[in-house]
């Protein structure tokens, strides 16, 4: 059987994102043995328009870019959406908050209504076109990554927790962000990086984006307790969740 | 020899971001020769406007994945200056150590990932595994402690979680601290061995010399006088080799040195301060600093020939290896100087007030700035970033057009492939599309 060719594509991001899957450093070296990488701009010169799994990371903020991007899809079997810009428009998507003419007024000035400097509201990838697999976070877990990229060779579902970040921060043993009268994310957000930002003293931004079913109640529950409100929690979502 | 020459490299590779290569000669007669970047502008200071002052370095942090550290530091010393915050030393030196990491991580990647390939006459770093099994594994061992560095400091590789405005919100312990010596201790060697692998084909970075000037940070705070750190990424005054000490800017005057301008016969907004263009990047520090690299660094500088009379962009890449030692160096003297004062417990309180705040850094590629304003509640009104690949394209363009007339003769394979060098040398992010306009040159 021939080794499986993957392409890695990037759109309007940080790149972060691709540098987890080179931090995965001798690990990504066994992935080379059982797939085939036929293009990586940000690592190697070899393009190709043959491949059977296209990564994509990024957000779409131009149409040249969702035509781009509907070409790929046309030429994969398996599209996976990777990162927040690419599963959610991740903080690109803040850009939508407000008027596009007058954004590109504050950057650029007199110069902004230059056609070049073109800008639409941000899209994810699947509001552009079918996305198979998303990986999530910003920037992903690079470990949940091989491990999502090794079921899908072996043809078994990956496994992508649907239960909020609190389960991993509670396993962590941190004292609870609401303790120290700050709003987290955590109770609705997908759980997945084992609570990264929480351990460090920081709020849950939501990178991962809402858990497929989120408990209304126990969050409501958990506002209640500290004398708060949806609407502060809804407040907090604008990071990386802007519709 | 071919008169013709059509070179047009879309989407150049192994460099963060989007650019593109044209060149066009007819008959002899260069035509065409631009430097086109085609990224998507992504509009952050747009975006920050209405943020508190404690998500700026958040959101900013995402400008850049490679330099993500660098973005949210001098944002969060921008936020400070505007808010009027003072850090503690310990804070300072544990901001050091994150920030050295991360010179570390990029460095290595950018030599030993995406230059090596080139010096070898590979398309990646993949084919140099089979071919230099060794010399990768001990890139790979380098790249992995500077990340474990990162993870500890930052609280993550990428998107530090561990910065607030007025301190950190959380510091390494002492036995982290310890264990993190080691590592550094146990890479010095393979560093070493790095060095001397490239060393060996370092025959094949092209001999190629333009004269420009280089623009860097200088150390300022006593609190780094006479240590390694006084090779500054962090604090002091702007400096160039033009300026020599006699001229150093403020960082609040930044604005005056990048001087954002719109060449007449094109759309790109380009930076200069007393000439059409300038460099920044590793190259630059090391001109106006070299006197304070540590004994490793310098061994590495001899080792290599480098000197500050040097005018080979594509010996910002050797500057790379000599920072990668110095800052290795610089690491193990600051962590012994917190295990000496050991590591206390720091909690931060901030009242938000209105203001305006500049700040400088430098990252891996080259000076940063970045500078926002506040309301009287703290909410973001203003911001403006100008980052490295953003001061060097005008440089960049230059070195183009003193290359291609040199290198035409070679044939439009060889022309391609030095020109494709010469942009990587740089270590461009290009992603960083803070102010970037699409470049068109017009000849």
């Amino acid at each position: 059987m021939s080794k499986p060719r993957v392409a890695i594509f990037d759109f309007a991001c940080c790149e972060g994102c691709q540098l987890q899957i080179v931090n995965l450093e001798e690990e990504i070296l066994n992935l080379i043995d059982v797939v085939d990488v036929v293009e990586w701009r940000e690592a190697m010169s070899e393009q190709s328009h043959e491949y059977d799994i296209a990564i994509i990371e990024g957000s779409i903020t131009r149409e040249e870019d969702a035509k781009r991007l509907e070409v790929i899809r046309s030429r994969a079997k398996i599209l996976i959406a990777l990162g927040a810009c690419a599963t959610m428009g991740g903080v690109n998507k803040m850009k939508n908050n407000f008027d596009l003419d007058e954004v590109r007024q504050c950057v650029y000035g007199k110069d902004g209504q230059m056609p070049h400097l073109n800008t639409e509201k941000t899209r994810a990838c699947d509001e552009v076109v079918t996305v198979d697999f998303k990986i999530h976070g910003c920037p992903i877990n690079g470990a949940e990554f091989a491990q999502i990229i090794r079921s899908l060779l072996v043809g078994k579902a990956p496994f992508v927790p649907d239960y909020p970040v609190c389960v991993e921060c509670k396993a962590k043993e941190n004292i609870c962000r609401y303790e120290y009268n700050e709003i987290c994310l955590g109770p609705i957000i997908r759980a997945g990086c084992d609570a990264p930002c929480p351990s460090a003293g920081w709020r849950c931004f939501g990178c991962r984006g809402m858990v497929d079913n989120p408990n209304v109640e126990a969050a409501q529950e958990v506002m209640d307790k500290y004398g708060l409100t949806v609407e502060d929690l809804k407040q907090k979502m604008v990071l990386f969740n802007t519709k | 020899m071919s008169k013709n020459i059509n070179i047009n490299v879309h989407h150049l590779t192994r460099v963060e971001g989007h650019g593109n290569i044209a060149v066009n000669i007819n008959d002899g007669t260069i035509e065409k020769c631009e430097w086109q970047v085609p990224e998507a502008p992504r509009f952050f200071e747009a975006m920050v406007r209405g943020r508190r002052y404690d998500d700026i370095q958040t959101i900013v942090s995402r400008i850049c994945g490679i330099c993500s550290i660098s973005h949210s530091l001098v944002a969060t010393k921008a936020v400070e200056d505007a808010l009027g915050l003072e850090v503690t030393e310990q804070a300072d030196m544990v901001r050091h150590l994150m920030h050295y990491s991360e010179q570390l991580q990029s460095h290595v990647l950018h030599v030993g990932y995406l230059v090596a390939p080139d010096l070898f006459g590979e398309k990646s770093v993949v084919p140099l595994v089979p071919k230099a099994t060794e010399a990768v594994l001990k890139i790979v061992k380098c790249h992995r402690v500077a990340n474990q560095m990162s993870a500890l400091l930052a609280g993550r590789i990428t998107h530090p979680i561990t910065l607030t405005p007025g301190g950190m919100t959380r510091v390494p312990t002492e036995e982290e601290l310890k264990n993190l010596k080691a590592a550094l201790e146990d890479c010095v060697p393979d560093l070493v061995d790095v060095c001397k692998v490239v060393l060996s084909v370092a025959g094949n970075l092209p001999n190629f010399q333009r004269e420009t000037e280089y623009v860097s940070l200088k150390q300022t705070n006593p609190l780094y006088k006479g240590t390694l750190s006084e090779y500054s990424f962090y604090h002091g005054d702007i400096t160039s080799t033009d300026v020599n000490g006699d001229g150093d800017m403020p960082v609040n005057k930044w604005e005056s040195v990048a001087n954002e301008y719109v060449v007449p016969q094109s759309t790109a907004k380009w930076c200069k301060w007393h000439r059409d263009s300038y460099f920044a990047g590793a190259i630059s520090r090391y001109k106006n600093q070299s006197q304070f690299l540590s004994p490793l660094a310098k061994a590495v500088e001899k080792m290599f020939g480098l000197t500050t009379a040097a005018v080979n962009p594509f010996m910002n890449n050797v500057a790379q290896l000599v920072e990668a030692a110095h800052v290795v160096e610089a690491s193990l003297e600051l962590i012994d100087k917190l295990l000496t004062k050991g590591i206390k417990q720091e909690t931060v309180k901030v009242t938000p007030k209105a203001g305006r705040g500049y700040a400088a850094i430098e990252a891996p590629r080259g000076i940063l700035f970045h500078a926002y304003e506040f309301d009287k509640n703290g909410e973001c009104t203003w911001g403006n970033c100008c980052i490295p690949t953003n001061q060097n394209h005008a440089n960049i363009q230059k070195d183009f057009e003193k290359l291609v007339p040199q290198f035409m003769g070679e044939g439009e394979d060889a022309l391609r492939q030095k020109m494709e060098m010469l942009v990587r040398a740089y270590d461009p992010c290009i992603s960083c599309s803070t102010h970037m306009l699409n470049v068109e040159f017009v000849k």
